[in-house]
């Protein structure tokens, strides 16, 4: 059976396991994307991954040591910045977010020496997945699922109602600062897979997808959990049949079962 | 003299220079139920905010006393729909049993909406749903920003008589800002009135002569005010149905005139 040959592929395999790994952390991220209003946010983050890429060539750190550095500092600087109120947030973040991302092409192309492959960055290239970067991805996995098992209910209560929360003695503001450092962990892991461009979409599309289904938090993170492994094995699956870029087409294979989700189940009961 | 709750010792909040709360000085002690009343932009809820330490104080300070549960009931449960959440599930993040939930909504006549999303809950329900979910923690101090905002006329006066009720149950402190002057009257020891300072404070039944209130609110409100102190023979329950009630319980002391804050 073919499906059988693909799977014990080594290639295939690897990319499975990785993307496995991938939505274990972006289903919980992504329903507090979607919870906190904050796709823009991590569309910011995302872009700036590239302006990491660039870096971790300049001062020849590991590339995923690169992004996630950067990504925090970024976020850090966007939630203080977001304080002072002086622009819009939506503003600022579409400043920094195309800022970034062309500070990063424009470094990369001051160093010829480089080769980097920017469609693969830029989109994926869940197929050259490296053992390395299974480590990376279950490194990662592991700190955030971690965290957010720790950290759940402050968290999501300050999700859900923040002044109640701080009034009810939960340190909201830091737990904030949390949740982005933990995007920017989840950007460095994602970025094989879907590439800096698509993974807003893997963080968002199977958690928006959930919420039609599911009747509380955490039914909702389970179910993105598993949609984004839907995705990503769609997404691979089509890449390997038909030689489509395997970051698109995960992406393609999440909006698919968006609308057949959405088009199918009545509305959310709760 | 029963446990100091809160002291606010001038209090000042500014946003971009414009005063909004001006030097208030304020003490809640167990058992009190402190009213603050006040025109729009009067700072009633910049006030409380700060005092639930929302919002920082400019100058002055506000002073809890030690390891204070405060129970917070906001204006608006303003609710992302995109987060699934049932009431039983937001009852039971303040940690308490379920048993404990239960009896608590019952107690504010929501106990039939358990099961229910809060996203389908009607403003009334929502209110009721906060104030379940503030007494639920057992609060030493309860703080309640319009608690009544969507309650149907009937369910008013038994909310600000149940809220009275909770004080004598839970033995806790009440501040809350209501704009129902009528109703709030008859449930309230100390009324505050605030037009960025405290403009007059006291006794429900003398605050309606005072020169100051009846600057800030008119002469009609406060003649109104003054001819309310009739007796009750009933009240209703939260279903608006008719209880029996002892004839004493509304009567208002005209005793003890307060000092006048104004200046």
């Amino acid at each position: 059976m073919p499906i059988i040959d693909a799977v014990l592929n080594d290639f295939f395999w690897r990319a499975l396991i990785g993307g496995l790994g991938v939505a274990l952390v972006a289903g919980p991220l992504g329903c507090f994307v979607v919870w906190r209003r904050m796709a823009y946010f991590g569309d910011t983050l995302a872009h700036s991954a590239l302006l990491g890429i660039a870096l971790s060539f300049l001062i020849s750190v590991p590339l995923h040591v690169g992004v996630v550095l950067t990504c925090m500092v970024l976020a850090i600087a966007l939630v203080l910045f977001s304080r002072t109120r002086a622009l819009a947030t939506d503003t600022l973040l579409g400043i920094l977010a195309h800022s970034a991302l062309a500070i990063g092409l424009v470094t990369l192309s001051f160093m010829p020496d480089v080769r980097v492959d920017l469609t693969g960055l830029l989109f994926g290239d869940l197929l050259a997945m490296s053992r390395a970067d299974l480590f990376w991805i279950y490194g990662g996995a592991a700190v955030i699922l971690t965290l957010l098992a720790t950290l759940w209910h402050g968290l999501l209560m300050s999700t859900i109602h923040p002044e109640l929360a701080r009034v009810e003695g939960l340190p909201v503001e830091r737990l904030r600062l949390v949740l982005v450092l933990m995007f920017s962990v989840v950007i460095a892991v994602a970025m094989k897979i879907v590439g800096v461009l698509l993974i807003t979409a893997l963080l968002i599309i199977p958690a928006a997808t959930a919420r039609r289904l599911a009747h509380g938090p955490e039914h909702m993170v389970g179910l993105a959990m598993m949609f984004g492994f839907v995705a990503v094995t769609g997404g691979l699956s089509l890449s390997w049949y038909l030689d489509t870029p395997a970051g698109p087409s995960a992406v393609v294979t999440a909006f698919l079962t968006f609308l057949l989700v959405y088009g199918t189940a009545g509305k959310a009961r709760i | 003299m029963s446990e100091l709750l809160a002291t606010l010792n001038q209090v000042t909040v500014e946003f971009d220079d414009r005063l909004v709360v001006d030097r208030v000085n304020l003490t809640v002690h167990r058992g009190d139920i402190i009213t603050i009343i006040g025109p729009n932009g009067a700072g009633k809820t910049t006030l409380i905010r700060a005092i639930l330490g929302l919002q920082k104080a400019s100058s002055g300070e506000v002073t809890l006393s030690r390891k204070l549960v405060i129970g917070y009931v906001p204006q608006h449960l303003a609710l992302e729909s995109t987060l699934p959440l049932s009431v039983k599930r937001f009852m039971m993040l303040t940690g308490r049993t379920l048993p404990e939930c239960q009896a608590a909504l019952e107690k504010t006549g929501v106990g039939h909406l358990l099961d229910a999303s809060v996203h389908h809950l009607s403003g009334g329900e929502k209110q009721r749903l906060l104030l379940a979910r503030a007494l639920v923690r057992e609060p030493d101090l309860l703080v309640l920003d319009e608690p009544a905002q969507g309650v149907d006329i009937n369910g008013q006066a038994a909310l600000y008589e149940l809220i009275r009720q909770l004080r004598d149950e839970l033995n806790c402190g009440i501040i809350m800002i209501s704009h129902d002057l009528h109703l709030v009257m008859a449930a309230t020891d100390k009324v505050i009135c605030l037009n960025q300072h405290i403009c007059c404070s006291g006794h429900p039944a003398d605050i309606s002569h005072d020169p100051a209130f009846i600057e800030t609110f008119g002469p009609r409100v406060a003649e109104s005010l003054a001819v309310y102190h009739h007796h009750h023979n009933h009240r209703h329950d939260l279903h608006g149905d008719v209880v029996e009630s002892e004839p004493s319980s509304s009567v208002i002391d005209h005793q003890e005139c307060s000092g006048h804050a104004h200046h």
